[in-house]
């Protein structure tokens, strides 16, 4: 299955009556990969959350695939989101963490079991899967982070920082990576970042945020 | 709060050769390790020797009363638990979650309750709840739910706050339902909490003793009230002891299922603080919100409130009647009954002028004397510790059985009270005192000998100034555990000198509207004091921690 694509139109957010979003819009073709860049407190990440239905728009609409989502919950818009701290579940294996997605969708054990070998192997994690996710290095937990939303074929996938903190080797490696596991899917992803060259080496397309939510 | 080993070494190896002379350690250790053989230990083996043998085990056991007593107490405690835990999971969640006005209010509040005297709680219900419910297990179920709503709130919560909300909300782009969310991520995360939580709730509804001794009725009552009926009531002392021996051995059972449950549990989470409560931002969350903070305030004010209405309402109407003759001890002009309630206040407030003073000196020289003593003294942390696990009842109950011959016939002291309550208390003392204590940088000491002060000059600079101020807390909770203690009392109070606990059970015991109204208006002065009391520590607490905090790894860095 390949990506949906998104268009966010006029979406207002404000937290305890500041203004965090003002009349945000954002188009994202079908297996187009976007980066949204932006100094910090410009709403990149509030506008990830708008889309995922983590965060309610005040006013605005979210559409997927044509399909307007805007008061659909999360768990049902078919999204997929990779944070920044990865937020693996500490109580799974690596091998039940990416099976998570799978598990929800009702997939049998055993086609859940092939997929994420599928996807430990595509993300150079072979034989991991009993591994304890509290014991993984950074590039290992992130990898599992990335296979863990993949694996669900999401129809858009959403990247918070996905690789900021990371040391500079792993993380060049790691650009290189992410870039061809989104582009291999036929995904479509935003990516929020505030490294320019890491904006351009993974996404088709870059758009400013400035302050508000205006893009450019 | 425990030590390491490698701390305690470490410890003694920055005080190395300028350790406290032996006599001094001794001095310390002496009165708090005599008072505890004398008070505890020894009537505990006169307990288990005197009253226990293979005929009353067999008697008791062969009671098919006896059976019916601990069925009861057991499916208590595991309702009253279950519940307590169902209940109290939605204002854990709101509270580690959302930050909104009279949050912290509402904490204060459930703590507030939390602390209540037993028989205050129990008082309470029985105000609020309508006399069909008078006397039955659901009336003393309620009670215990709500009065123990903190722990679960407060224990459970701690660890949600540290839960990152992202964790959840990572499940739920994965397509988990917020119900699947809950159970597959939120609850194995806080099992921990809510099994520990569960066991504490369960150890206080084991032994409940005021609540049901006010709400319970001949069919409702716990091993504990079982105890006191047969060793005070029927003077079946020896099927009292076996009973008391049955419930310690249950409550054993308990402390080693649940030290290997918290352990298997131990799981080293990376939970930074991550989750900063956040305001509820859409229509639907702020209606959840208000609905469970509203909800829980209104559980837990809505029995001191019946309390206190029923303390200026008569059949006739709103009398202050109770509250203006509080002094008197008649019930009709030349008929009295033998309890004043304001006699009780002034015996109240005596014993527990007393009893915090014994909590106050012998834990402190017993903090002092177990930071001192190195392993030795860890002995006696333990010891002291033991009157909590035991239950009150049993404490008194051995103490009645041990001091009733010359030359130790105590029972008619004026100290014998004070000193069982001091026993519950001391624990208390020490804890807050130890805290303090050993946080103390050992290169404080280290820098007085080298300026010239010998180690117990050094001691009597750096240690001992720091100590008011955690005895001072101490010593508020030892007078609030002693204004409200009536497991031991029940067993050792005399005729004449009931403290408010015990006047407070009799009066709402009579029938008779003006008894039943003064048992509420003595209620409502307890709860008052206690609430006072607690406040009192919850600030200077706080003062305690932030002193505590800042050099608590100290040691350890300087190896």
């Amino acid at each position: 299955m390949t990506g949906a694509d998104v268009r966010v139109d006029a979406v207002d957010v404000s937290f305890d009556d500041v203004a965090v979003l003002r009349a945000a819009s954002l188009t994202v073709d079908a297996g187009e990969v976007v980066a949204l860049l932006g100094p910090s407190g410009s709403g990149k990440s509030t506008l990830l959350r708008v889309i995922a239905g983590i965060i309610r728009p005040d006013s605005g609409s979210i559409i997927i695939g044509g399909v307007d989502m805007s008061v659909t919950p999360t768990h049902q818009r078919g999204v997929g989101m990779v944070f920044q701290d990865n937020q693996l579940f500490p109580h799974r294996s690596v091998a039940d963490n990416i099976g998570f997605g799978l598990k929800m969708a009702g997939i049998a054990r055993a086609e859940r079991a092939k997929r994420v070998r599928e996807w430990l192997d595509r993300v150079g994690l072979g034989g991991f899967e009993t591994r304890t996710v509290t014991e993984l290095s950074g590039g290992e937990a992130k990898r599992v982070a990335l296979a863990r939303t993949l694996v669900t074929q999401p129809r858009v996938v959403l990247l918070d920082e996905p690789l900021t903190g990371l040391d500079r080797e792993l993380h060049d490696q790691l650009v290189v990576e992410l870039s061809t596991l989104l582009h291999d899917t036929d995904s479509t992803a935003v990516l929020v970042t505030h490294d320019v060259h890491e904006a351009r080496s993974i996404a088709d397309r870059t758009v400013l945020l400035d302050n508000l939510g205006g893009t450019s | 709060m425990s030590s390491g080993p490698g701390r305690e070494r470490s410890r003694s190896a920055a005080t190395g050769l300028n350790r406290l002379p032996g006599w001094l350690v001794g001095a310390l250790v002496v009165a708090p390790a005599t008072g505890l053989a004398m008070f505890y230990v020894w009537p505990f083996i006169t307990l288990i020797v005197e009253a226990v043998d293979l005929e009353s085990i067999n008697t008791t056991l062969g009671r098919q009363r006896t059976w019916s007593i601990v069925w009861f107490t057991l499916w208590q405690a595991v309702v009253s638990t279950v519940l307590t835990l169902v209940i109290g999971i939605a204002p854990a969640w709101v509270t580690a979650r959302f930050e909104f006005i009279g949050r912290r209010l509402l904490l204060s509040l459930l703590t507030a309750v939390f602390v209540l005297p037993t028989v205050v709680m129990g008082a309470a219900f029985l105000a609020l709840l309508p006399s069909s419910f008078d006397r039955t297990a659901w009336a003393v179920i309620a009670a215990h739910v709500v009065f123990n709503l903190a722990v679960v709130v407060r224990t459970v919560g701690a660890v949600w706050e540290h839960l990152p909300a992202d964790m959840e909300q990572a499940a739920a782009t994965l397509g988990a339902s917020p119900l699947a969310v809950f159970r597959e991520i939120t609850l194995p995360l806080i099992r921990p909490a809510l099994t520990a939580a569960g066991a504490i709730v369960f150890l206080f509804t084991f032994t409940s003793f005021g609540v049901v001794r006010i709400l319970g009725a001949p069919g409702t009552r716990t091993i504990e009230v079982e105890v006191w009926r047969r060793a005070t009531q029927l003077g079946q002392i020896d099927q009292a002891a076996v009973l008391a021996l049955l419930q310690l051995s249950f409550l054993a059972v308990l402390a080693i299922w649940s030290s290997i449950s918290a352990r298997r549990h131990a799981r080293s989470l990376d939970l930074r603080p991550l989750a900063k409560p956040r305001r509820p931002r859409t229509l639907r969350e702020r209606i959840l919100v208000a609905s469970i903070a509203g909800t829980t305030a209104l559980l837990a004010t809505a029995p001191l409130a019946a309390m206190l209405l029923k303390s200026v309402s008569s059949p006739s109407g709103w009398t202050f009647a109770a509250w203006s003759n509080l002094g008197s001890a008649e019930i009709r002009p030349g008929l009295t009954l033998g309890i004043n309630p304001l006699d009780a206040l002034v015996n109240s407030i005596q014993t527990a002028a007393w009893s915090t003073a014994f909590a106050t000196v012998f834990g402190g020289l017993a903090a002092l004397g177990i930071v001192a003593a190195g392993r030795a003294g860890r002995i006696l942390d333990a010891g002291l510790l033991l009157p909590l696990g035991t239950s009150a009842v049993t404490i008194g109950f051995g103490m009645l059985i041990t001091f009733d011959e010359s030359p130790y016939d105590w029972r008619a002291t004026w100290w014998i009270v004070p000193v069982g309550h001091a026993l519950v208390a001391i624990p208390f003392v020490v804890r807050t005192t130890l805290g303090v204590l050993r946080s103390i940088d050992p290169a404080l000491s280290t820098a007085a000998n080298t300026l010239g002060a010998s180690p117990v000059r050094a001691w009597w600079e750096v240690a001992v100034p720091l100590l008011w101020r955690p005895l001072a807390v101490g010593a508020a909770l030892a007078a609030a555990i002693s204004l409200g203690e009536f497991g031991a009392t029940s067993f050792l109070s005399r005729s004449g000198g009931e403290t408010l606990p015990i006047a407070i059970e009799k009066l709402l015991g009579r029938t008779g509207s003006l008894l039943q109204t003064k048992g509420y208006a003595l209620s409502t002065i307890l709860a008052a004091a206690t609430i006072g009391l607690v406040m009192l520590v919850d600030r200077t607490g706080d003062v305690v921690g932030i002193r505590r905090s800042p050099n608590r790894e100290a040691p350890d860095d300087r190896r």
